[in-house]
């Protein structure tokens, strides 16, 4: 019976907790008009959720594209198709990893802060501070919060992907001897701009959309104790990486059904 | 950290990831290959084009020439009608030139090849190529053999 029962809270919290959620993005979104006009908001979160996250970026980047490479070519090589090296790499990184894996350092790195800065508001009321100087927290804090995340996500992953393309050339040509015109032109050959590049960056734009999501609600739904921040952290960082592997599962079937 | 410098490393980070998809449009990607705009359509009807796709490349003389645009069935015949785009640089095929279905290596993806003839009009936007060879399928080819050999025992 108490089992039951529990399945029952559980069920009835975490629908609780997806519309508290999607009253709280309605509100974000309208909170992103307005600051629209305050513009210098959304260059500090920029700063903040963005060029503070390069450096994992680049350097994650670099070396999943070097690990590439030297995998694709032990594969391909007992093929005698190592001149499909180039393909490999960049297919690998536009269509999944550059997307997915910038999602999921984006969650960790900048998710987490995100989430903890606003749980730390909450936790020593300057929610509250604000909103009984008639500002609303929702238009002043989430809305620059969750624009800064959604608009950097998406050039992240541009990032990582190109980087990693560099890396597997690093690699490929670098080291192990692949020509540097037949990486390029394999590359060229295969990938295609809207099947593969423009759906990668569709995938990312959904993923900063629903990471940031995820951090900033949970920064603002945390319980206001010390232990209450830390748990929401906690909880941003699995809920958003669960949540960017199954749309990565959804997205891919869509996109790439036919090809 | 001052206003400026804030700034300054957000129109930076900006310019980067931009720079980055720019670079994967153009040099990953095949949007600086791709001129939809000049390049003229011919047709080519084939028994049978194997595993050829959309967007295989036509080739003559082994030099890539244009990629496959459109391959469907023809409703009178039920031969496959295949359509080429090739470039506006080579508008110069003679009208009786022959095209094949090619298979670059034994297994790998399958290609048109063009042989030009000898006519001295040129293909033009629409026109249709009448000399073509169909695809070599392999099964086939092995089943014919099986069988001839069959028949020669008997």
């Amino acid at each position: 019976m108490t089992s039951i029962r529990g399945l029952g809270r559980w069920v009835i919290n975490s629908v609780l907790r997806l519309g508290r959620a999607t009253v709280f993005l309605t509100a974000t979104l309208l909170g992103v008009v307005l600051i629209l006009r305050r513009f210098r908001l959304i260059v500090q979160q920029v700063f903040a959720v963005g060029v503070l996250t390069v450096l994992i970026i680049v350097v994650s980047g670099l070396f999943v594209g070097m690990v590439l490479g030297l995998q694709g070519y032990n594969t391909l090589v007992d093929f005698g198709a190592e001149s499909s090296l180039g393909l490999v790499v960049a297919l690998s990184l536009t269509r999944e990893l550059g997307p997915v894996l910038t999602a999921l350092l984006f969650a960790g790195r900048a998710g987490s802060a995100l989430t903890a800065e606003i749980g730390l508001m909450k936790a020593t009321s300057q929610l509250a501070g604000m909103e009984m100087m008639a500002v609303d927290p929702i238009e002043r804090v989430m809305a620059p919060r969750f624009l800064a995340g959604f608009v950097a996500m998406p050039l992240l992953a541009a990032m990582f992907t190109a980087i990693g393309v560099l890396g597997g050339y690093l690699i490929g040509v670098g080291l192990l001897g692949v020509d540097s015109g037949v990486y390029w032109t394999s590359m060229q050959e295969g990938v295609d701009v809207y099947d593969d590049i423009l759906n990668g960056v569709m995938k990312s734009v959904v993923f900063g959309f629903v990471v940031t999501w995820i951090a900033v609600f949970e920064g603002y739904d945390a319980v206001p104790t010390s232990e209450g921040v830390s748990r929401a952290t906690t909880r941003t960082v699995v809920i958003a990486s669960l949540a960017v592997l199954g749309l990565d599962f959804i997205l891919t079937s869509l996109m790439f059904s036919e090809v | 950290m001052s206003r400026n410098a804030l700034e300054l490393w957000v129109g930076l980070f900006v310019v980067a990831g931009l720079a980055a998809l720019a670079m994967l449009a153009l040099r990953v990607g095949n949007l600086s290959t791709v001129n939809v705009t000049d390049a003229y359509k011919v047709t080519a009807s084939f028994g049978n084009v194997g595993g050829l796709n959309v967007k295989a490349p036509v080739t003559m003389a082994g030099v890539k020439i244009g990629r496959v645009s459109n391959i469907q069935i023809d409703r009178e015949d039920y031969s496959a009608i295949v359509e080429f785009s090739i470039d506006r640089r080579y508008n110069n095929l003679p009208t009786d030139t022959s095209a094949a279905i090619l298979t670059s290596g034994l297994l790998g993806a399958q290609y048109v090849g063009l042989e030009p003839g000898g006519e001295d009009t040129y293909l033009k936007q629409g026109d249709r190529i009448e000399i073509t060879q169909s695809a070599v399928v392999l099964e086939q080819l092995i089943g014919q053999m099986l069988f001839s050999k069959a028949q020669g025992d008997g």
